[in-house]
């Protein structure tokens, strides 16, 4: 079971490389040029704007939900019981 | 002609202020940046459900230099409890707990290498993780990858028992994909697989049984859980700018375990500046689970099966979050050195709903009280200087 999860990890992984790479590879331009980026570069648009809420948020939720892994917090467990 | 000459050169001077303007930029966008220094001081509370827990928590970030950044956060949990669980088998309680990460980065050219070590110490549990990340623009920038790897080593006591002591160790395995689509609309696909081996018990659980041989016709006896749990979850976010300067994002995670858990949230949040100086966050989240496969509210009889649990951390249950939040941006005059400074507060209100768990504290035959439910209040008061 633990061999097949890392596999589906590694698998899913190797795809996202694969389309980075093959992306690379094509001939298609970057069709957001970096001057048209303004918005997406604005403070509001930052989802980790407060990091240290996001990490209390991500440890309040994994302490009393079963879910874990994926949030984005860069979390390495709840460390309690 | 003079005149004609005198416009080409204000055209061109335009030109060349707006393509200089463009290139700066691109120039600020295309390079991979560490992100800027900061200093976060926090005040936590969680009550709900009978559990108080409240405390401080401190995250400072400092670039030694234009490629390398440290960071430090400490983090303290007040706890008293006298939840649901604890009072139908023991006494309410209260403990301390204390965690501290010690993180470096590097930028090199487009990537940047983030290394973190972490300690959370309570009276019966201790944990020493590590964590490692790298992640790397990539065309044109409009493409983010990320990979990251965390190993954490934990230690299990039980107060009043000296004699107790196990261990467990957790790996998680992640990688990520942001991609820029438009120029306001940028999504992310997160995936992180964990799998977790030694004591994952809670020590102090119990589940209960039908035992016809006592006056209350219920006996009680120690959780069993497996030795290994593998989980695998996938999440995808997408962040939009709206047209009037806010934000909107939405997330969406799917998990499953080898414990037979499935589960899934949706989360919806709303940002909205009001002028140059307040800005205001909507939130609301709805996360669903169904039971471990090892779950039951009331066995049949006494070590009924191999694996036994009660937590209802692993009963079928849903829970939805509300969620308010406000930062004031402090005008330049009222900050310290001319520092950018920001005082946040916010607050979400949780309701959990169990579906297969039940109150035993709660009038009603064996197997048939009400199921439980409560609701919870948790706060973050925080202020923020950027120098």
């Amino acid at each position: 079971m633990l061999v097949n999860y890392f596999t589906r990890a590694l698998f899913v992984t190797f795809s996202i490389s694969l389309l980075a790479l093959t992306g690379c590879a094509q001939p298609i331009e970057p069709w957001v040029k970096p001057y048209e980026r303004q918005n997406l570069a604005d403070p509001i648009m930052r989802t980790n704007r407060h990091p240290i809420a996001n990490m209390h948020v991500a440890h309040v939720y994994e302490a009393r939900e079963s879910a874990r892994g994926a949030e984005g917090t860069g979390g390495g467990g709840c460390g309690c019981n | 002609m003079a005149v004609t000459n005198k416009a080409n050169y204000a055209k061109f001077r335009q030109s060349f202020l707006c393509l200089l303007i463009c290139s700066l930029f691109s120039l600020s966008l295309q390079a991979a940046v560490l992100e800027e220094d900061r200093a976060d001081v926090l005040y936590h509370s969680y009550d709900g459900g009978g559990m108080k827990i409240d405390g401080p928590a401190i995250l400072l970030r400092k670039k030694a230099s234009e490629s390398i950044a440290v960071s430090a956060y400490y983090y303290v949990d007040t706890i008293s409890s006298a939840s649901v669980d604890v009072m139908s088998t023991a006494s309410p309680y209260s403990e301390e707990r204390q965690e501290g990460q010690l993180g470096i980065e590097y930028l090199h050219d487009k990537t940047i290498m983030a290394l973190s070590v972490r300690q959370s110490d309570e009276d019966d549990y201790l944990a020493k993780s590590v964590n490692f990340n790298v992640s790397h623009d990539t065309f044109g920038d409009l493409t983010n990858l990320s990979l990251g790897f965390a190993f954490s080593d934990n230690e299990v006591r039980r107060n009043g028992d000296d004699l107790f002591e196990e261990q467990n160790q957790q790996y998680r395995l992640r990688a990520g994909i942001s991609q820029i689509l438009t120029k306001n609309l940028s999504i992310a696909l997160n995936v992180e697989s964990v799998a977790d081996e030694g004591y994952l018990n809670n020590p102090y659980r119990t589940v209960r049984y039908i035992d016809s041989s006592v006056p209350s016709g219920v006996g009680y006896q120690s959780e069993i859980y497996p030795n290994t749990r593998n989980s695998f979850s996938t999440k995808l976010s997408a962040s939009y700018y709206l047209p009037y300067r806010a934000a909107l994002f939405l997330h969406y995670r799917h998990f499953s375990d080898s414990w037979q858990i499935d589960a899934s949230d949706i989360e919806l949040s709303y940002r909205h500046p009001f002028g140059k100086t307040v800005e205001l966050e909507l939130k609301v989240r709805y996360y669903q689970q169904t039971q471990a496969s090892f779950y039951s509210d009331l066995f049949s009889h006494q070590n009924a099966q191999n694996f036994l649990a009660r937590d209802k951390e692993l009963s079928d249950f849903d829970d939805l979050t509300l969620g308010l939040g406000v930062t004031y941006l402090i005008p330049k005059q009222f900050s310290i050195s001319d520092w950018r400074s920001e005082a946040s507060l916010q607050w979400d209100y949780i309701t959990f709903n169990y579906n297969n768990f039940r109150d035993p504290t709660a009038e009603g035959a064996l197997g048939e009280e009400p199921l439980y439910g409560f609701s919870a209040h948790v706060i973050r008061a925080f202020f923020s200087v950027y120098f």
